[in-house]
């Protein structure tokens, strides 16, 4: 029992993977207090598989609310001046982006 | 072709759908509008935009999962799907992951080895991103984007890998086409990618159950191409596997010009797409009477109409799998019948002038200038005889012209059949006085000329003489 408890939930590889994933570049002292806070958070929701959940649904969403529809009508678009205010760089009325290869 | 394996083979479509506005956002859907001229923060994913589901589109895929014989989820979850790349703004795309709207439908398709069913996983409603355009200004060095398409309704259709040619994968994608098209939830334009597909291709050792490493062929838009790509694909790995090689799980794009498939490197990591479900939407609860509801309106598929066709107005299966194949036809070609033509005879008229003049024209049927009443009308007076088979022709080219009516068209240009006996008599004797070499041949046993008089009786009589009382006529006179 205290061995497992001892063992990672994370590994720092897996760790360098998500962060990767989310484009963040992550410094060697980043990464290790990253790897230990994000063990401890496993560890804490790992309590969960102490409780019997058979017969429960997975909540999908924190409020208890379904359907939020609009009809299918149209609202006239942003003018493309605003549209690509906040853009970095703009030419021919799109957004600007390093090449990017097929 | 390689036999020493079998060909597996699971497609995925993505269907976009009619909907005048965006999945999450009011912004209308237009093709070919200048860049980024239909977006709002939804669809440019500006933080504290909130996305609202657009209950058509929800509808809509309730449609084409009870037409693919799915069952439709009570319950199903929006999901994020994580990835970067500059046509995607938010940085995740809204789509379905462990509760998709529809499961396990099925789809029929025929080719020339015979019938099957193939099984469709899911459907799944998702966003689409927005379109890269590559551009050689500035040496080629930038790319631009256009976030006018980010956010349009599809569907993707996911099929089991039951396919084992890439003959059926075209059979399955156009009897799919069809039904789309049909039931009204995509205008099927390949070229502007309402219908595109994704070709997911392994091989095995024939009797091996486990499915050999796949790769998948990424967003072909046409049906022939779907068929090179495949045929490609299967070549170069069954000399991959012959030679004692792998196939390595990757995603390839298809280059129509070569007609080969090449490695989209670098991919492999974005694979790990992270899904969860999307805070920003709340599950989609669909009741069984919404389902009954649609269910209730849905059209007459392909299938039943041709089955219709043949058993309920007598047509050969040939002209009811044409008629039936695009709903507008069908419409048209039923208008007719409904107002009181002769099935067998508006089938031929649909089929031959009416496409004819449609395709001459290139334009849709819902423009034709002759309507239904019009063509049933001018086959009234064939039927009754008041003009032969062959004048119609020219008066239904009249028709399409000026947009009248036969009987008006008949009168004006006097086209009336001569069935008089009287009328038609003086004509044929003339003929016969004008022509003493072709009698004395005739009457010599060359019955064969006899063509060449009804030819010249006709002609004398500009196409209206009734074509039967010429024949009884001439034979009367011609033996005597």
């Amino acid at each position: 029992m205290t061995l497992e408890k001892q063992e990672m939930k994370i590994t720092r590889h897996e760790v360098e993977h998500v962060a990767r994933l989310a484009r963040l570049a992550l410094g060697e002292d980043e990464l290790k207090a990253l790897t230990g806070q994000l063990d401890a958070i496993l560890g804490y929701v790992e309590q969960l598989k102490n409780l019997d959940t058979d017969g429960i649904e997975p909540t999908a969403h924190a409020v208890p609310m379904e359907n939020a529809f609009r009809e299918d009508g149209t609202r006239p678009p942003l003018p493309v001046e605003l549209a690509l205010q906040n853009a970095p760089v703009a030419t021919d009325g799109c957004f600007r982006v390093p090449k990017v290869i097929e | 072709m390689n036999s020493k394996y079998e060909i597996v083979i699971g497609l995925e479509v993505h269907v976009q759908l009619t909907t005048a506005s965006k999945i999450f956002c009011g912004c209308p859907i237009r093709f070919g509008a200048p860049p980024n001229s239909q977006t709002c923060p939804v669809c440019l994913g500006l933080p504290g935009a909130l996305p609202v589901l657009n209950r058509q589109a929800v509808q809509m895929a309730i449609i084409a999962g009870l037409a693919t014989g799915c069952e439709i989820a009570g319950r199903s979850v929006f999901a994020r799907k994580n990835y970067f790349y500059p046509d995607l703004p938010k940085g995740y795309q809204i789509s379905q992951y462990e509760l998709p709207v529809c499961r396990q439908g099925e789809l029929a398709i025929v080719t020339e080895a015979g019938g099957k069913t193939i099984g469709i996983t899911r459907i799944h409603m998702e966003e689409d991103a927005g379109k890269l355009l590559h551009t050689e200004a500035e040496g080629g060095r930038y790319s631009q984007v256009d976030l006018n398409r980010a956010c349009t309704p599809l569907l993707e259709i996911v099929s089991e890998p039951d396919l084992r040619s890439s003959d059926e994968a075209v059979a399955y994608l156009k009897k799919l086409h069809q039904i789309v098209v049909y039931l009204g939830v995509c205008d099927g334009n390949l070229e502007e990618g309402s219908f595109r597909c994704d070709a997911n291709v392994s091989l095995r050792p024939w009797g091996q159950k486990e499915l050999g490493t796949r790769s998948e062929i990424k967003n072909v838009n046409s049906f022939r191409f779907v068929k090179q790509a495949i045929d490609y694909e299967v070549e170069r790995q069954a000399e991959l596997l012959d030679e004692g090689g792998k196939v390595t799980q990757e995603t390839r794009l298809f280059d129509p010009t070569a007609g080969t498939t090449r490695s989209m490197r670098g991919k492999e990591e974005a694979h790990d797409y992270r899904y969860f479900p999307d805070p920003d939407l709340v599950p989609l609860v669909i009741s069984r009477q919404w389902v009954e509801e649609v269910r209730a309106t849905l059209p007459e598929l392909p299938q039943a109409k041709v089955e219709r066709f043949i058993t309920e107005l007598g047509l050969p299966l040939y002209d009811a799998e044409v008629l039936a194949a695009e709903r507008q036809i069908a419409d048209y070609f039923e208008a007719c019948v409904a107002a009181g033509g002769q099935p067998k005879a508006c089938s031929n008229w649909v089929m031959g002038e009416v496409i004819r003049g449609l395709n001459a024209e290139a334009i849709d049927i819902a423009a034709c200038p002759v309507t239904p009443p019009r063509l049933a009308g001018m086959l009234q007076r064939i039927d009754d005889g008041t003009i032969s088979g062959k004048i119609a022709k020219t008066v239904f080219d009249e028709m399409w012209r000026s947009g009248q009516g036969a009987d008006a068209i008949i009168e004006a240009k006097g086209l009336r059949q001569v069935t008089d006996t009287g009328a038609i008599e003086p004509i044929i004797d003339a003929i016969i006085a004008a022509n003493p070499a072709q009698v004395e041949e005739y009457r010599s046993g060359k019955e064969k000329v006899f063509g060449f008089f009804v030819g010249q009786v006709m002609k004398a009589s500009k196409g209206k003489a009734n074509p039967a009382a010429v024949n009884e006529l001439l034979l009367k006179k011609l033996k005597a």
